[in-house]
Formats: C-alpha cells, structure tokens, sequence
C-alpha cells in the first residue's frame, strides 16, 4: 500500500469530499494564502477557490458560529480551529449552538459541521498550544469527538465525519502531521463510533488514541520480548465509545490498561474506567490502571515538557505492573 | 519626526531601548535558527518604535498587557534582557522559571502583566487592571498593546464597550501591522482604520505612524492624561509593520517584496537616527556606545540563559495552585 | 408611501397576534401552565412585523430569548408555537425546545437563542450559505441592546461586512439588558454608531413605526441582495413587560413603564395612522383583533388537550445517525 503522511490524508479528504459535494467548503485563520500552519490545506485553494478555501479574520466565534449557521442553511462546512486550545475562545458555539440545535429544535434540522482542532504537545509550544481537551467534549451530549492516530484514520475519519449528518470534533496531535502510514487507494472511509484492534494479544489490553497510540505499539513490542502480550485498542472516536470492541478484549486479557496525552484527572481513561468497572467488573482480574498527563498546565521548558509527556518506558512499567 | 520637545538625552533613551529590542530578537531568531531554543519565537523586529514610545510615556507604576509578540514590550516597560533570555531557552533562570517561555513572559514587578498566547486575551485584562485602579482610587493606569488580527476577536469590542462605559482608565493600542499571521488586514476587514471603531464606544480614536516613535509617545501622553483625568479609555491605532515572519521560519509567500521594501525604508530606528543627528550632529559618538552597550548586554544574556540551569523536575507540579498542589496525580 | 389594504391587514394581524399570544403566554404562565421562563416581545411588535414584511419565506431570520415576536412575524403558526411553549408533543420542537429555542425551518426561522448574542453569527453563516451558492437569500438577525456588548457581534458584524455578505443586524434597542438600563453599560446614544467601525451603514429608526421600519429593511434587504454587504438597523423601542414574565422590575417604576406604553404603543401608532389616513376603518381593525384572538383561542385549548412527549423521546433527535 502507498505511504503518505497524516497531512495528506487529510488534505486527500478534503479534497474528495470537496470535489463529491459542493456544499463542503472550509473556512479558518491562514487556511487559504498560507495552506494552514501545519501545511493541511496547502493546495486546495488552488483546487477549489477562495470562495471554498476561506481565510477568516481572528474570530474563533465567528469562524464556528457561522459554520453552524451556514450548515443550518443546507451547507456542509468544515472549520478549522488553528489550534484546539482557541476552541475555548468559543465555547458558546461549540457547546451551545453546535451540539444542541437538532436536538433542542426538536429534530427540525441537522448540523452537518466538522470543527477540526490540531491539539497535543508539539516542540515547547506552552501552556496555551499544547492542550488534548478532547475529553471537555465527550462530556457534551450531540457531539461526535473523533482523534485518528494514524494517515489511514485520518483520512478514513475526516471523510466520514464531513459525510455525518451530526456535528463532528475532529482532533488532528499537531505532532502526527508530518507522520508517514499507509493509506488505501480510493474511498476510503473509516466508520465514526468504531475502535480498531491495531495488535491482537492475550495478556492485556491496551486502550489508546492520537499521538500516544504510537508509544502503545512501542510499548507492546518490549513487551513482547518480556512474554507479555497485549492487545492494543486504537478508539479513534472518543465519542461514542465503541465499549463492545473493549469488553470483547477484556473477556480475552482480563487486565485493562488506558493511555493519553491528555491530563489524567476527568479524561477519557476516567470515562472508560467508570464503564468497565460498572458494567463489566467480572471480566477484570486486576484493577484498572492508567496513564495520562500530571495535573499541570504543560510547561514551557523541555526539561518540564518531557515529564507531562507519556513514554513508552510508562507504558512498559504499567504493563508490567498489571501483569505481575 | 520632530524632535523638539525631546532633549538629546530622551532621545538617546529612546534610540537605546528600540536597540535592545532590535538586537535581542535578532539574536532570538538567530539562536531559535542555530535550534539552540525551544518552542517557537515571534519577533518585533520592525515595530521596536510602538513599544518604546508607548512605554516611554508611561510612568513606572502604570501596567501593561503584551501579545504572542511581547518581547518588545516587556523589554520596553523594563524588563532584563538575561532573564528574558533564560525564559526563551526555558531555564531556571528566566521569568516564569522555564514554565512560560517566548508567548508568556511577565513581570508583575514593573507592571507587565503578561504575553499572552491567546490573540487579544490581553485587551480585557487590561480593563480589569484598569478596573483596580479605579476601584482603588490608584493614579496608575493601564495600556493593552494588541495586533490588527486581535482587533477582530469579540473580546475586543467587549473590552472596550466595558471600559467606555465605565470610563476605566486604559489606553486600547493596536498595533497594525497589516497582517493577522498570514492573512492580509484588508481582507478580514472592511475599513481602512480600526481607529474608527471607536465612535461606537464614544471614545477617541487616533492613528498613529507606529514608526515614528516621538509620535507614538505623544499620542500616548496624550491617552494617559486623558486616562488618569478619570475620561475614560482612548483606541489608539499605530500603524507599523512586522519586517519578518509571523513566527520564525514563516516564509512570507503572502506579503509581496516590494511592500516589505517600503517598510523597510521606513525602519523606525534609521529614522529616530537620522532625527538624532540632524537635531544633535555631535551624538554619533553616544549612538556608537549605546550600540556598544547593547550589544554587550544581549551578549551577557545569551551567556546567562546558555550557563543557567534547567529547573528541577519536582518543579514541574508547583505553582499550579498558591498552596502547594496536593491534586497533582502521580504517574 | 402609500399600502395595499391586504398588507396592511397583513400587518396588523401579525402585530396583533403578536400582543395578544403574548399576553395570553403570560397569563397562563403567572397561571402555572406554563413550565420553564418566558419573555414577552409587548411593545416591540412593529419591529419584527416590519423587518419580516420586507422578507420572503426563504430568508432566514435568527432570534433572541424574546423570539415569540420574531416566530410569528416571519409566519410561524401559532398552534406548534403555544403547544411547544407548554413543553407538548405537537410543540414545533416536540416539547424539546420551550419558548426559548422555537425554530420553524419552513419559513426560514433559524430559532430563537437562549444565549445572548447567540444569533450572530448564525445569521451571518446563512448569509454566507446564500453567497456561496448564489440562491439569493438574506438573513437578519434580530437582537437586544444588551447582545450589543457581546463579542459575537463585533466577530459576525466583522465577518459580514468583510465579506459582503447578504445578512442584517437589526437591534431592537428596548432600553433595558434584562434589569440594567441602556446607558449604564453604553457609552454611546446609538448602536447604529458603531456601523462605521465596520464600514457598512448604520441606520436609527423609530422602532414603534412599523412604516418606518418596513422602510429601512427594504433598503438594507435591497441593498444586500445586490451584493453590497451589510446593514446595522437600530429600532429604538420600550420594553413594555419584565425581563421575564414574574420578574419584579425594582430596577424601574409602573409610572414610567405606563408612560411610555400610553405615549407609544406600536399597535396605537398603526391604528391611528391608517384610520387617519383613510386606509382602514376602525371596524376593520376589530375584525382582525377578533380572528388573532380566536386564533390564539384555539391554539390554548389544542395545547392544553395535547399530549406530553412520550419517554422514548429523550433520545431521539440527538443524532442523526445512531449512537446507543
């Protein structure tokens, strides 16, 4: 199969669905002249105009207000938040418009909008362009959350979620853009809702997604050469959380393990934890365990960075631990 | 630029701060190139004049919020050049201990409170600090420096609706120079000034040559005694020019070169030389020992940050909360 | 200028319908019929009447808080109106929504907003759905003198003004921001100054002349179905009744509120005019009064007789595709 990076899966996306369905057009902060800062959109002016490939000026409100207004009016935009961090500069339209307007309005419409968000540590980017907050949006009824870890995903993903009827988070770790996979020819799509088993094993599941998917498959390799076998889980949507695909895991491995970049307190390890111990307590032989960042906004320093930042060296002691 | 109100001395002051701005971010850009920094780096080349003259005619005791692009305007207010330095290089040393680096540095002690990586977060803490001093009958006042592309946050206009109403004593200044990151101000915008914006706060709004920096500071005079008169804000508009990148490494493909050549004519410190020593024909002497001086100073900082330690990892949990972190989860 | 005497019976019904739904709301909400808040557009009907009469069906509006105005002006009806107020399964939003989030899509009714400025920007992505496909549509958002100070203004007014587009902002300037007076929280006489800022015309006009207002909406709909952008339209008007229906007003006096309806009731104002004018008879007039009432009437007994949503009704509408 051909190898591409992460970027390109998804300007390939965009790229098809734009040429399928005229009423996709994208809108964002230096999406048009500049290509986006990670170079996601390079080419698609040229491809589609810059009535479809829009510049905005710095108004996140504006920039995901008038997403959810155009989609109200039979368009199908995607908008794309520069970095997630600024999504907090425009909660009321996330959370208030774009999630509840079907639902509130009694099913009169749908909300066919996708808000891509770069998130995740990248190069000492600080406190404020380094956050994972996918876990805020889980917590939001009407939302879709989606975070690929790999160019196939991302590509697979961020098809189906433009294609979605229902309004769509797409978390792209700033990290993975320049990121190399193999990507199937065609029309590719990877289903919303649907976790993928990336590494079958007998001894422990690992759950994972984004960035830190790829310390798990690292992880799992050591391992491997320790005897222990896990088998690791990719969600690629957070929301809603495929929970059969892990408890068909657990009834194999019986020791269960979440990894993310994103802080540990109230995250998606939390979520699946509570889950697992509420619904399917019996299939566990050993308590849940999981890693996620330390309480702390992310440090400047990389000498601070580095330790809010999952190794697979963690992965490995956790691993260990649980199978003792 | 007239220099007449301004003494040789003001104005080798003047000259002597755009020089440590110019010179500190040069050699930023030149170090973050060499990868001998972490994280990313927006520089002020270019718009040096803004700061200093704003800063200039600021008392000690007035306040400051800063942009993604402060270094200028914390070096401006006061702030050192080594620990500035040591921020950027995410040492021990530096401002916020490593923690913040280039889009956080702040220094509460000289009133600066805050870079902010956030475009336009600062307008409305300005207003909040202005807020204080009123409350507390303070004489101080605060000024918010913010790009063009800030301009257009909602933050913006609620800032200064809230402090027209409540006539805060604050100076609104915006830097324009023309470019939101990569996007033309013409383009997200559909009026030739954002100074006109305040007629719907029923405030003053002024343009400024941001180049210019005797102009700068007299507008800005001007807004502080308006301000500390208990008058209420003013939106000042400098119009000025980034000569690099929005970030180091952005190449520029969206500004044509012609137009970064007209800007550059128009360099803020060539011209406050120039005016220097048409008005002083015997400081060319002085110019070169502040040149002498500066030059030394950026050097002591490299050396400072380059030779300073990296915080300790234990330090990696404090300063979330004012009482020590107990929440802060193990690994 | 001179009307047809079909528009201006046109024009006086809807203002009517208005008045009465609106008083009626308020008796059966002191009643306790009514579940949730209400907020009552008493005194303010010549603005949505007269916006809406210078729009088709397919342009859109957004709403406020105080929308029932707004719902009945662009044609909503009043029986899915009143049974969706009482929280009932033929309410336009099954009961989902409340006197806060009524939408009817059929007639370009984007839905009311229980967030401050939360219409902004939805108008201005309609606006730019009919600029991108060239269909033709403008889109007006209605909104108060408090949403004014939000920052969702200054983004949407930006964006649209920016780019041309097809929208309208009209404020309805009714002097009070829930219990806090206009000028305490403005440092300007009028909205419409803040018109330059964006390089589009700003507009004053007395909101409690629906002739007045028909005016200037014309000019601001001709004006953005030529292309050339955006209008700020500021009514000045009265907010005859609380902020909500049971709010004890200790922020303003009877006397100053009976003042000001005496002097200036929009409804008076019409009569007077079109009586005095010859155009219509008094008799004419009652007729019209008699059949809103009636109408009104039988969407309070259809309501109260209508069944609750079903519990099965919780989930539905949260998506479109599945989610368990």
């Amino acid at each position: 199969m051909r190898e591409i990076t992460f970027s390109e899966a998804t300007l390939e996306a965009m790229a098809e669905e734009m040429a399928r369905d005229e009423r996709v057009f994208v809108m964002g902060e230096d999406i048009a002249r500049q290509g986006g800062i990670f170079g996601q959109f390079k080419g698609l002016p040229q491809q589609f105009g810059l009535d479809r490939v829009r510049d905005t000026p710095i108004s996140e409100t504006a920039i995901v207000g008038a997403g959810v207004g155009a989609a109200l009016a039979g368009m199908r935009p995607v908008v794309d938040m520069h970095f997630a961090d600024f999504i907090t500069v425009c909660m009321d339209e996330v959370v208030n418009q774009m999630a509840k307007i079907r639902y509130m309005f009694g099913g009169q419409c749908t909300m066919p909008l996708v808000l891509r968000a770069p998130d995740g540590i990248i190069r000492s980017a600080a406190a404020q362009h380094s956050q994972s907050l996918e876990a805020w949006f889980v917590h939001v009824p009407g939302l879709k959350v989606v975070i690929p870890s790999n160019p196939a995903d991302a590509k697979g993903l961020l098809k189906a979620a433009i294609r979605s009827d229902d309004p769509v988070l797409y978390f792209e770790h700033k990290a993975l853009f320049p990121t190399k996979g193999p990507v199937p020819d065609g029309d590719h799509l990877t289903p919303i809702g649907k976790a993928a088993v990336v590494r079958p094993g007998r001894d422990l599941t690992v759950i994972s997604y984004s960035m830190t998917m790829h310390r798990a498959l690292e992880a799992a390799e050591t391992l491997a050469g320790q005897g222990i076998d896990a088998e690791i889980i990719d969600l690629r949507t957070i929301s809603p959380i495929d929970i059969d695909t892990i408890y068909a895991s657990l009834a194999k491995t019986h020791r269960l393990l979440i990894v993310h970049e994103a802080v540990k307190a109230g995250g998606v390890g939390a979520e699946i934890a509570a889950r697992v111990a509420e619904e399917a307590f019996d299939l566990l032989d050993a308590p849940i365990a999981r890693i996620g960042a330390p309480f702390v906004p992310i440090p400047f320093s990389p000498a601070l960075e580095k330790l809010v930042k999952t190794t697979a060296g963690d992965i490995v002691r956790a691993a260990q631990q649980l199978c003792r | 630029m007239n220099a007449r109100p301004y003494g040789c001395e003001d104005l080798l002051r003047f000259y002597r701060e755009m020089l440590r701005i110019r010179l500190f971010d040069l050699k930023a850009a030149e170090l973050f190139a060499q990868g001998r920094m972490a994280g990313n780096i927006h520089t002020y080349v270019g718009q040096e004049a803004v700061a200093v003259g704003a800063c200039q005619a600021l008392e000690p005791g007035d306040l400051i919020t800063a942009t993604h692009r402060g270094h200028g305007h914390c070096l401006a207010k006061g702030g050192r050049a080594d620990t500035m330095m040591a921020e950027l290089f995410g040492k021990a040393t530096g401002y916020c201990r490593g923690k913040g680096g280039s889009m956080h540095i702040a220094d509460l002690g000289l009133g600066i409170l805050g870079a902010n990586g956030i475009v336009g977060a600062g307008i409305p803490i300005a207003a909040g600090s202005a807020l204080a001093s009123k409350i507390k009958g303070g004489r101080e006042i605060t000024l918010a420096f913010f790009g063009d592309g800030a301009a257009n946050e909602g933050v913006f206009h609620e800032a200064l609706n809230m402090a027209a109403a409540w006539r805060l004593p604050v100076i609104f200044l915006c830097e324009n120079n023309r470019y939101g990151v990569s996007v033309s101000i013409d383009r997200v915008t559909n009026t030739a000034d954002i100074a006109d914006r305040a007629k719907g706060y029923g405030i003053p709004g002024v343009v400024v040559d941001g180049n210019d920096i005797l102009a700068v500071c007299e507008a800005v005079a001007a807004a502080a005694g308006r301000a500390r008169r208990g008058e209420g804000p003013t939106l000042l508009e400098a119009k000025t020019y980034r000569h690099r990148g929005h970030y180091e490494g952005d190449p520029q493909s969206y500004k044509p070169a012609a137009e970064i050549a007209a800007w550059k004519e128009r360099d803020p410190l060539d011209r406050l030389k120039k005016t220097i020593l048409a008005a002083h024909p015997d400081a060319a002497a002085a110019l070169a020992g502040i040149a002498a001086a500066v030059e030394a100073e950026i050097a002591a900082a490299v050396r400072f940050a380059e030779d300073s330690p990296y915080p300790e990892p234990a330090t990696v949990t404090s300063d979330v909360y004012a009482a020590d972190n107990e929440r802060s989860v193990a690994r | 200028m001179e009307y047809e005497r079909d528009f201006l019976r046109h024009l006086y019904r809807r203002m009517v319908t208005i008045r009465l739904f609106e008083e009626k709301v308020g008796e059966l909400f002191l009643g306790g019929e009514i579940p949730g808040f209400v907020h009552l557009y008493v005194g303010e009907e010549a603005i949505a009447v007269g916006v809406c009469a210078a729009l088709t069906d397919k342009d859109y509006i957004t709403s406020t808080h105080r929308g029932h105005g707004h719902c009945i002006a662009k044609g909503a009806q009043i029986g899915p109106m009143m049974a969706e107020i009482f929280g009932k399964k033929p309410g336009y939003c099954k009961g989902k929504g409340g006197s806060m989030h009524i939408a009817d899509f059929s007639v370009g009714m984007l839905g009311a907003n229980g967030v401050v400025g939360g219409g902004y920007n939805l108008a201005v992505g309609a606006a730019l759905a009919a600029q991108m496909r060239k269909s033709g549509e403008v889109a007006v958002c209605f909104f108060g003198d408090g949403a004014s100070n939000r920052g969702t203004f200054h983004e949407g007014v930006n964006m649209a003004a920016a780019w041309k587009l097809p929208a309208i902002f009209v404020n309805e300037n009714n002097q009070w921001a829930s219990t806090t007076p206009y000028r305490t929280t403005n440092n300007i006489e009028d909205i419409a100054d803040r018109a330059k800022g964006y390089g589009i015309p700003g507009v004053v006009v007395d909101g409690n002349d629906v002739f007045a207002v028909i005016e200037v909406a014309k000019a601001a709909v001709a004006r953005a179905r030529e292309g050339l952008g955006p209008t700020l339209i500021e009514a000045k008007t009265y907010r005859i009744k609380g902020h909500f229906v049971g709010d004890p007003e200790k922020y303003r006096t009877k006397e100053e509120v009976q003042k000001h309806f005496t002097a200036n009731d929009p409804i008076k104002n019409f009569a007077q005019k079109v009586i005095g004018a010859g155009w219509l008879k008094q008799a004419d007039l009652d007729a019209i009064h008699a059949e809103a009432a009636r109408e009104i009437e039988q969407a309070v007994a259809a309501a109260r007789q209508a069944p609750y949503p079903d519990d099965s009704e919780l989930y539905a509408d949260l998506y479109v595709e599945g989610v368990s």
